[in-house]
């Protein structure tokens, strides 16, 4: 038989290794041919590796060459290879291809590759996780581990692509690539130029289309519904039995809060918000609602915790803003200060500090890193040029120049970047340069600062990351920019600048100047600590017994990750460093962005005057977190999430349970005798708790979310199978069936409210009151399901928790908040690009339209059920199937989703 | 058809009395099947070469390691093209190539049908029209109609 290869086709590796595998049982010659030849007779289009079997037949596809490798050495075939088979060919293939492809031919990065591929990565973590073997098909290694390595091999070679949580696919990965037949594969393909050798051959392939849903999107991922054994059964009834026995007492309030010896210290920051800007939706999401998530987890777990934040308060732009408003720096600071704290409030962020960096001891621990980096030889000096406004009297930033583009001659261009031909500029280089403020000319003055030697630093850094990285949570983002900062090899920085509103360098010849915001910011958490408590070392200065969490969006990732840390570990003071760094992608609005200039978008303080309760709010900003990959604010999406998971699902859920209990069985919890079925309820439950934990710790906050809505789906659903309105009415039996449904749903709500505790703080504690959940109930979470709700426990007065959104409010916001937004974006997009800015309106229909749309989807599917379930004739069900299907279309393109059209009549 | 629909039928050609049940995954509804000995069962394809094992008619997928391959690969290329996004021109090129390899052949093996005729078969089945519009594709024709009848 003959093997017909080409240079860099992908599909070579896998099958080189079992091929490798099978050596011996018949002889094989391989052929290299070019990328575009068509080896097949009956192919139209060329397809490598092909394999010319010795009848003349052909196999064309990568797997079953493979697979016939197996099948020669006498391996048979299986269920569950032929399942991890079809997986790869439907689901992994399509995403890894478009992956492979950004990658190598297009030269993108980072998570523009990963995004695409790592809901397949994280579906392989997870099944060997399950199922706890070291191979995909049991404990020996087989076909199916040698088609999904040798797919996935050129991308995850590259340790930056082989994300490091998912320790399981690591060490499979691992163990496969120092197979011999493996690494024989890998050499003779990639030739040790990495994934770059699959270029020749990739370069000739046309683009993949990216994998369906995969791009921005705030649907959930899958649920599978896990298999239980056994014991996993029992268990869960045991633990349901003990009840509130097995609660631990409470942990006293402390004030202030230290850490303890012994215990688990959390130490949770939000990045410092500026202070001259009021925070939009994405600013809340990114940092203080995802932190205050952690911080209230946490302390459900019982664990000594934390939470602190402020505003940031110092640099240039206040400066300007002062001078704008007619203020001074500091009663800007005074004014926006408590415009942020009464927004945070609002949201119920739940700081235990919140504080500002505009302090004494933010002057006096900023000194003393300095002076101590100083003194250890971290610190350069060297000679900048730089415009300064004689008018004014200052040095000017970078944006606060204007002038002519050097490049091409545009009249506005800003000081760091021209609008037009938008490359970046250096403000000394612009022609006519003015200062944005009094319009004057400025001139090109030299200045002095001082730099933090990055480069001395680099190694210890290393060692840090070394240590600190493998098995923490930090997010993958935060690691990739960590890691090609490293790669590019770290400069020094200059942490000075001329100005008056900072914290005041302690150096002669340096006294009109101020440390830059970057270098002193981050160490406005330790100043904010030392004003919450003088014991603020106790936090800051004890690395083996704090746990730090610091929550940021993306772009303050080399700040916390990079730049503190070198300068904490420069000053040899035994800081304690980011264990955990959480960065967030970004949130866009209305697939816009968030701007505050052109008025577009939900601001924080707008947020209290929708109508809209703040935990409604948070429910939906945690909802599509941009966990992962970027996401979009959308008011259409917001209705839909409202009246479908809140109304529809968790409230109605939790609503009905206690209905049942004051209707039917006057108030009082009644007596439960749980059936094998119910014990089965009672460890999915438990399963999906066990995964709320898991996630939670990981700082997978919108992924745990989902959890919470899978258990009160279950509940709806064993509500709904089991009918305890109807055998209420019937036989002793059937009331006691009844009694038994109601008690257990009562109790799954009880177990939802606390589970909501960090999410939607109020919300929570209406259910808990309606409940009369007994105190140590609502603030422990464990990892067990309790009865938590006895025989004979009390209820209060039950009521609706969630109110629907109606489709003329949403529009009405969203008009509101879209404002201008249609001509602003022309306006912009004109200066900007030839592309014409699409109106939001247009590739969507109303709401209320779509309200609808879906409103007849679920009758006429319930026509369809109906039918079917009487086994009404085919022809008749067929007809209404139909106009279900029409009517899904319309809904599809009344959303903007591209309809699901069936095969071979593809819109253009 | 949908998956759920396709793999009942193929029970009943297979003889299989006892109706499974099947539940969809994701937005492609990809079939899930739960045995009652083991892990749940997901994909068509797997699924099908499950249920032929039950029925035991194992023949059908093949009786040598070369058949066993070629029909894992009609398989795969019924999910993957047959079933792909495809715009009328790659369903042109689909109809165009398997003609061309069904030339020489009565089944997808040679000689012997398999579940790779089946599901192929079924997977067409939405083509008809296509086929019947433009007429040429004789042997696919010959496929669905004769042999497969």
């Amino acid at each position: 038989m003959r093997l017909f290869v080409s240079e860099g086709a992908p599909g070579s590796l896998p099958v080189l290794a079992a091929a490798g595998r099978a050596r011996g049982r018949a002889e094989l010659l391989i052929s290299t041919v070019g990328p575009e030849d068509c080896v097949v007779p009956f192919l139209t289009r060329p397809k490598v590796p092909v394999l010319q079997l010795d009848s003349g037949n052909y196999l064309f596809s990568t797997s079953a060459i493979c697979r016939y490798f197996f099948l020669l050495s006498g391996w048979e075939q299986d269920d569950l290879t032929n399942q991890w088979l079809e997986w790869e060919a439907t689901e992994l293939q399509p995403a890894l291809s478009a992956a492979l492809y950004y990658l190598v031919v297009q030269g993108k990065k980072g998570d523009d590759v990963l995004g695409s591929v790592r809901r397949a990565l994280t579906h392989i973590d997870h099944s060997l996780r399950r199922q706890n073997c070291p191979f995909l098909a049991g404990e020996t290694e087989s076909l199916a581990d040698i088609v999904l390595w040798g797919a996935l091999y050129p991308l995850l070679q590259d340790p930056a692509y082989l994300p490091e949580e998912l320790s399981a696919l690591h060490s499979w990965f691992q163990t496969l690539s120092t197979q011999e037949p493996c690494q024989r594969a890998a050499e003779t393909v990639l030739k040790q130029q990495g994934v770059l050798a699959l270029r020749p051959y990739l370069q000739k392939q046309p683009q993949p289309s990216p994998p369906e849903g995969r791009a921005v999107t705030n649907e959930p991922e899958e649920e599978e519904l896990a298999t239980l054994s056994e014991e996993e059964i029992a268990m869960a009834v045991t633990a349901w039995e003990k009840g509130l026995e097995s609660l631990p007492p409470l942990r006293p309030q402390q004030n202030p809060v230290l850490p303890v010896a012994g215990e688990r210290n959390v130490l949770i920051t939000s990045a410092l918000p500026y202070v001259n800007n009021v925070p939009h939706l994405g600013n809340i999401i990114g940092c203080v609602l995802s932190a205050d998530v952690f911080a209230r987890y946490s302390r459900l777990r019982q664990w000594n915790t934390l939470y602190l934040c402020g505003t940031d308060e110092y640099g240039t732009a206040t400066e300007t803003k002062a001078m704008e408003e007619g203020l001074t720096p500091q009663e800007i600071c005074d004014k926006y200060h408590i415009i942020h704290a009464d927004i945070y409030r609002w949201f119920n962020i739940s700081f235990d500090v919140f504080g500002r960096t505009t302090t004494p001891q933010q002057t006096k621990i900023t000194q003393d890193i300095f002076q101590r980096l100083l003194a250890r030889g971290f610190v350069l000096q060297d000679t900048v040029e730089q415009l300064r406004c004689e008018r004014c009297a200052r040095f000017l930033a970078d944006r606060f120049v204007e002038g002519v583009c050097p490049f091409c001659g545009f009249e506005e261009a800003r000081g760091d970047q021209c609008d037009k031909c938008g490359k970046l500029i250096n403000a000394v280089e612009l022609k006519k340069p003015q200062c944005k403020v009094c319009r004057s000319c400025p001139v090109v003055k030299s200045s002095q600062h001082l730099f933090l030697d990055l480069p001395k630093l680099e190694k210890r850094l290393e060692e840090w990351l070394g240590k600190t990285l493998p098995g923490s949570d930090w997010t993958p983002n935060a690691r990739f920019i960590i890691r090609s900062w490293l790669r590019d090899g770290l400069k020094p920085r200059c942490i000075t600048r001329d100005l008056k509103w900072g914290t005041p360098v302690p150096l002669e010849g340096f006294e009109d100047k101020v440390f830059y915001v970057w270098f002193d910011a981050t160490i406005g958490y330790l100043s904010i600590t030392a004003n919450y408590t003088d014991q603020w070392e106790r936090w800051w200065k004890n690395p083996e017994q704090v746990d730090l969490y610091q929550f940021m969006a993306k772009d303050n990732v080399p700040f916390h990750g990079l730049v503190f840390p070198c300068s904490a570990l420069g000053a040899e003071d035994n800081y304690t460093l980011v264990s955990h760094l959480i960065a967030t992608e970004y949130l866009n609005y209305e697939d816009g962005k968030f701007s505050k200039s052109r008025g577009v978008g939900v601001f924080g303080d707008m947020a209290q005057d929708t109508g809209i309760p703040a935990d409604i709010w948070r429910f939906y900003l945690l909802y599509i977190r941009p966990e992962g990959q970027d996401s979009a604010f959308s008011w259409t999406d917001m209705l839909l999430k409202n009246n479908s998971e809140l109304l529809n699902n968790l409230g109605n859920f939790i609503n009905r349970a206690g209905m049942f209990v004051s209707k039917f069985f006057g108030g009082y919890v009644p007596e439960m005798v749980l059936t094998p079925d119910d014990q089965r309820l009672l460890a999915h439950v438990t399963l999906e708790l066990r995964r709320y934990h898991q996630l939670l710790e990981k700082v997978r906050i919108r992924d745990a979310l989902r959890s919470m809505l899978t258990i009160s789906r279950h509940g709806n659903q064993y509500i709904q199978v089991n009918e305890p309105w109807k055998r209420i009415k019937g036989s002793e039996a059937d009331r006691q069936r009844a009694g038994t449904v109601t008690g257990l749903a009562v109790n799954i709500a009880a177990l939802l409210s606390v589970m909501l505790q960090p999410y939607m703080p109020t919300v929570s504690a209406t259910i808990q009151a309606q409940l009369q959940l007994p105190p140590p109930a609502c603030s422990i979470l464990l990892t067990n399901f309790l009865c938590t709700l006895p025989a004979g426990h009390q209820i209060g007065t039950v009521s609706p928790l969630f109110q629907k959104l109606e489709n003329d409010q949403i529009e009405s916001l969203r008009q509101r908040f879209g404002g201008g937004q249609l001509e602003e974006t022309l306006d912009l997009k004109a200066k900007m690009s030839p592309k014409p800015a699409v109106a939001e309106t247009g590739t969507t229909a109303a709401p209320q339209q779509i309200q609808a749309l879906m409103d007849e989807v679920t009758k006429q599917g319930n026509i369809v059920r109906e039918l079917k379930a009487q086994k009404a004739d085919k022809n008749q069900v067929a007809a209404e199937v139909a106009k279900l299907l029409d009517l899904k279309k319309q809904l599809a393109v009344a959303e903007g989703k591209p309809p699901e059209v069936p095969k071979g009549k593809k819109k253009k | 058809m949908a998956a759920a629909a396709e793999l009942s039928l193929l029970e009943k050609s297979l003889g299989l009395s006892k109706g499974n049940k099947y539940s969809a995954q994701g937005e492609r509804q990809i079939p899930v099947l739960q045995t009652n000995n083991g892990p749940s069962l997901t994909g068509l394809t797997t699924i099908a070469a499950h249920l032929v094992k039950q029925a035991n008619k194992e023949y059908l997928l093949g009786s040598t390691a070369e058949e066993k391959a070629i029909v894992q690969q009609w398989l795969e290329y019924r999910v993957t093209r047959v079933d792909g996004h495809s715009s009328k021109n790659d369903i042109h090129t689909l109809l165009k190539d398997l003609n061309s390899y069904l030339e020489d052949k009565v089944y997808l093996t040679g000689y012997n049908f398999t579940l790779a005729d089946i599901l192929l078969y079924y997977g067409l089945h939405r083509f008809i029209v296509s086929i019947i519009v433009t007429g040429i594709f004789s042997v696919v024709f010959r496929m669905i109609f004769l042999n497969l009848s």
